[in-house]
């Protein structure tokens, strides 16, 4: 390996470290005030979320005496740490090294990568001792059993496609940013790619652990459920890496639904600045994908019960997903 | 920076009810709800002690809830803020002489601010908040 190259891997790491826990921040921000203005409030301000770490990270942090502190105080820095290692896999615009890792990793690494921030949550919630963590473990268990069907059969939907499409690297983001999908289908498969959106919509907050899928975190039921033991640090560090992991999901389903830059349209003037433009286009794109899968039904809806949440993502999203799977394929064969 | 300018910022509640006859709850779930607006302030309710900066307690203290109390009160991270709602917790007020009382709140757990009324309204637990942490910032100055 290179020095050059060996330095650009380790300052990306660290910039999109930066952008991830400032960029998540700031978004868990845009995000509350917007959810209060539905509310016809006035809301927090848009830094709120950046006063509530600094103070979590001043508090005392403390571990249970019934709790595994090892696993206590690994798994928050796990959590953020997986978190941003699935950022530097996401396309993000059109300067030549983003992604970061592009080429080493594709969807089916990011889709096991998903995991991990929600599995070392359901470690620390289980090594903190408490019964309600141990509650709001399992059902995050079954939370993520629930939501992988619909998101499983999307990412299968658009590794056929590029295949049949004969696409080379069907399985990597970077040959999905450049083949935008819809263009790969008829009218058909347009609808069934416009299934497979509501379904990824629906999957994102799930994932998340944002209402109405937060169960495993219900505060008025099991008193915080995972989290209920974490303090100060430990806490924050939770809370950070949620934020990122807000990014990904959403940076994810940009990237797979809408994955066109500003310069594709209006040609690429200095490839600097044509960048920075898709930069800002794409943190654009976030922002409506991040309203749409979180701000506007975590305000719309209630909390659905653990068994409703299995229901409803094998039952509704999974069939919508599967009707999907079903268009793109009836529009490649029979259309 | 000092924990407790931070925390003037962004400021966790939990409500605890130690016997209360659920009016000053009422009222306290009427202070976050969109008509008050807390959030305006970095105010929010959490569902666990740990998360906490502020204890909320309402009602006089009856005898199974005294342990109770010292523990969620034990279980809330350092810096911490306690504020009693309502007259019962500060004198026992309706319950007064009740054979089932070892409060008011003050003899189990160190208290902060007095919120009166009975129940105490949603503009009297604000100004309670803002006077605490307002002589927080004296304290902080003078130090
Ligand atoms: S102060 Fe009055 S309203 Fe409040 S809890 Fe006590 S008795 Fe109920």
């Amino acid at each position: 390996m290179s020095l050059s190259l060996l330095l650009l891997v380790i300052g990306g790491t660290l910039a999109m470290t930066l952008f991830g826990i400032l960029g998540g921040l700031a978004f868990s921000g845009i995000d509350r005030v917007l959810a209060a203005r539905m509310q016809s409030r006035i809301g927090p301000p848009l830094r709120q979320p950046f006063l509530d770490m600094l103070k979590l990270m001043l508090k005392q942090n403390i571990v249970p005496a019934n709790a595994i502190p090892w696993l206590f105080n690994g798994a928050p820095l796990i959590a953020l740490a997986s978190a941003i290692t699935i950022l530097l896999y996401i396309p993000m615009s059109s300067l030549q090294w983003f992604p970061l890792l592009g080429l080493h990793g594709d969807l089916i690494l990011i889709m096991y990568l998903l995991i991990l921030p929600a599995l070392a949550m359901v470690v620390g919630g289980l090594s903190s001792g408490s019964p309600y963590a141990t509650i709001g473990a399992q059902r995050e268990m079954v939370t993520m059993i629930a939501y992988e069907l619909p998101f499983a059969v999307t990412v299968i939907t658009f590794a056929w496609k590029l295949v049949q499409a004969d696409v080379a690297h069907p399985f990597s983001l970077a040959t999905l940013a450049a083949t935008p999908i819809w263009t790969l289908v008829g009218p058909v498969g347009g609808v069934g790619l416009l299934l497979l959106l509501v379904a990824m919509l629906l999957v994102a907050p799930g994932e998340l652990g944002r209402i109405p899928f937060d169960a495993p975190e219900a505060e008025t039921e099991i008193a915080g459920g995972l989290l209920v033991e974490y303090s100060g640090r430990n806490l924050a560090l939770f809370y950070l890496s949620l934020a990122v992991k807000t990014i990904v999901v959403t940076a994810l389903i940009v990237a797979l639904f809408f994955p066109w830059n500003l310069s594709d349209w209006f040609g690429a003037g200095h490839p600097l600045l044509a960048g920075a433009a898709d930069a800002v286009f794409f943190l654009l794109k976030l922002e409506l994908v991040m309203f749409v899968a979180i701000t506007l039904v975590r305000i719309s809806v209630a909390r659905f019960r653990i068994n409703q949440i299995v229901d409803i993502y094998w039952k509704n999203v999974g069939a919508i997903s599967l009707l999907g799977l079903i268009l793109v394929m009836a529009d490649a064969y029979i259309l | 920076m000092k924990p407790s300018q931070t925390l003037g910022k962004s400021l966790w509640a939990f409500l605890f009810n130690s016997g209360s006859c659920n009016g000053c709850e009422i009222e306290m779930v009427a202070t976050v709800t969109p008509r008050y607006d807390v959030e305006r302030f970095g105010i929010k309710l959490v569902g666990s002690p740990r998360h906490a900066d502020l204890l909320l307690i309402s009602g006089p203290v009856t005898r199974n809830m005294a342990p109770r109390l010292k523990r969620v009160y034990a279980q809330i991270p350092d810096p911490k803020i306690v504020i009693c709602c309502g007259v019962c917790g500060i004198s026992g007020g309706a319950f007064y002489d009740s054979y089932n009382l070892i409060g008011p709140v003050d003899q189990i757990i160190p208290v902060d601010m007095y919120v009166p009324g009975c129940p105490s309204r949603p503009e009297a637990i604000i100004d309670g908040v803002v006077k605490v942490l307002a002589r927080l910032e004296a304290a902080e100055t003078s130090a």
